[in-house]
């Protein structure tokens, strides 16, 4: 008995832990440390390989200051960026409606269903020969090339995303009365929101990838012309340049989607419980 | 007004099981009536047409022969004229309560003040004043199957059509709602029919009992208790309550010990 009292005292009395001891590292501090040891483990070994097969990080810096005081870097950023923007929010305001429009409807879906699932599995790299014999060498065919190739990403998870809409949310509009226009764009749309907005971030890859394959071809200008000229010439601490820019200008434009996701469908955070990170 | 009579409706639909076409009668020849301001509580075994018989009710569902009407008019699709409470509340997830309940009032043409008004009474109805503003996800069980009462009652239906409101609840809030389903009932004197597999809800209450097996109507029985009940408790406790539990427990069970 006494022990028993004794034993439970003791807890009683053991200090609660701080709770702010016990915080986890911030995610934007391991992903620091990740970055710092790849880079770190890059400039090691990088160092070692015969410059014309590889690059490391300080050599790929010096090639980036090179570009930049030139200005070189910037015109084939401005270049890039243009028709890169201009062809992915063209994918983004047509893909969304037509998924929209063909799940929702099954005339749409028989009628337009296989031209969407065929044009995701497209070899776009064959045609963009094809685009450059109609659209010519510059703007216009790289708009073309990566609003060919974001589309259908957008398009096919707006699509799956209306076919994964409750049936019993669609009813609730119905027994309200509500017409097919306003059950599509008050439950419909809200609902496939989530879906949507990650054929968005699945197309960022794409439509980067998109770009480069549509300057590799025509080879004047861009961030892909910067790497096709300097690959020929052998230096590739130069050709990793743009590379490296575009990656991180994905991870930016990432990082951009889910601030817009988190602004316009807060719930689906709040539910999974992601908001408070 | 708000009468509901159900005449001769059957339903049919076919299954496809394993590469077999099953043809189910879900309701055969259903016949009976909800009077203007009764409380009608349709029950009986799982599969035994409750459900539809309610969709059907709803216009949700096309019924295979017969109809339904609602004070005379035959029901041809969803109105306006009935408000239909869903199993699990089905609130829209992006929307607060007031705003889910203002969606029912904006799709029957209500705008301006009266809406936000309107939607803000109702919410006060059922006790919820205090949490317009929240969004389903923090709403408890209880509170989400309260606004979906609301957005019902909002539109001014005749006719409340409910499907196992509180089946999905725990035993205490479904006992509190029960009490606050009776007092709103006191209040705007609606017609309700609703679904239930729960025997002591049918009683607590329902003014008749809708006793369904197999699609059909097995039997129909009056609830000798009187109105207002205003403690379920009490209720509970009379001899009438065990009686009628225990009557209409019977005829539940005799058609299904039969085979």
């Amino acid at each position: 008995m006494v022990d028993i009292a004794n034993q439970s005292e003791k807890t009683a009395a053991r200090p609660e832990t701080d709770p702010a001891e016990r915080k986890p590292l911030p995610r934007w501090v391991i992903t620091l440390a990740s970055v710092a040891v790849v880079l770190l483990l890059w400039e090691i070994f990088g160092r070692r390989v015969n410059p014309v097969f590889g690059s490391y990080p300080s050599a790929i810096a010096v090639a980036f200051w090179e570009l930049a005081v030139t200005g070189q870097l910037w015109t084939a950023l401005y270049e890039s960026l243009r028709p890169f923007l201009l062809g992915y929010a063209l994918a983004i305001l047509i893909g969304v409606p037509l998924g929209l429009l063909i799940g929702g409807f099954r005339v749409a879906e028989a009628s337009l269903g296989i031209y969407v699932t065929a044009g995701y599995a497209m070899p776009l790299v064959a045609l963009v020969p094809l685009l450059i014999l109609w659209l010519g060498l510059g703007f216009a065919v790289k708009v073309a090339v990566v609003f060919l190739m974001a589309l259908f990403p957008i398009c096919i998870n707006t699509w799956l995303g209306v076919v994964a809409v409750p049936k019993t949310l669609i009813e609730v509009g119905k027994s309200f009365v509500a017409p097919d226009i306003v059950i599509l764009r008050r439950i419909v749309l809200p609902a496939t929101l989530p879906y949507i907005m990650a054929g968005i971030r699945l197309a960022v890859g794409r439509a980067v990838v998109a770009m480069v394959i549509a300057e590799f071809f025509t080879t004047i200008s861009g961030l892909g012309a910067v790497i096709i000229n300097s690959a020929n010439n052998f230096d590739t601490a130069t050709m990793f340049v743009p590379i490296i820019i575009l990656m991180v200008m994905a991870i930016g434009l990432n990082w951009l989607i889910g601030f817009v996701e988190r602004k316009v469908a807060p719930w689906q955070a709040e539910i999974a419980g992601r908001d408070r990170e | 007004m708000g009468e509901v009579t159900f005449l001769d409706v059957s339903k049919r639909f076919s299954l496809r099981v394993d590469g077999e076409v099953h043809h189910v009668q879900a309701l055969d020849r259903v016949n009976f009536a909800v009077k203007d301001g009764e409380i009608v509580a349709l029950i009986g075994p799982s599969g035994c047409g409750k459900t539809t018989a309610l969709r059907v009710a709803m216009g949700l569902d096309p019924s295979s022969g017969g109809r339904v009407t609602v004070d005379g008019r035959e029901v041809n699709g969803c109105g306006h004229d009935r408000g239909m409470v869903f199993q699990h509340a089905e609130l829209l997830p992006w929307l607060s309560a007031l705003q889910n309940v203002m969606f029912g009032l904006e799709m029957k043409g209500i705008r301006g003040t009266r809406l936000r008004e309107t939607a803000e009474k109702y919410l006060h109805l059922v006790g919820l004043q205090d949490s317009q503003n929240r969004r389903p996800h923090q709403l408890s069980g209880g509170m989400k199957q309260r606004v979906g009462i609301a957005r019902a009652l909002a539109i001014d239906p005749k006719v409340l059509l409910m499907d196992e409101p509180f089946g999905a609840l725990d035993a205490q809030t479904r006992e509190s709602l029960q009490g606050e389903l009776l007092d709103i009932h006191a209040r705007t004197g609606k017609t309700i029919l609703f679904v239930t597999h729960d025997l002591d809800e049918a009683v607590l209450i329902a003014d008749r009992i809708v006793v369904m097996k197999n699609g059909r109507v097995q039997e129909i029985m009056n609830v000798p208790l009187k109105r207002p009940r205003p403690d379920l408790g009490v209720v509970r406790g009379t001899p009438e309550f065990a009686e009628t539990r225990y009557k209409v427990w019977r005829a539940i069970h005799d058609g299904a010990t039969v085979h």
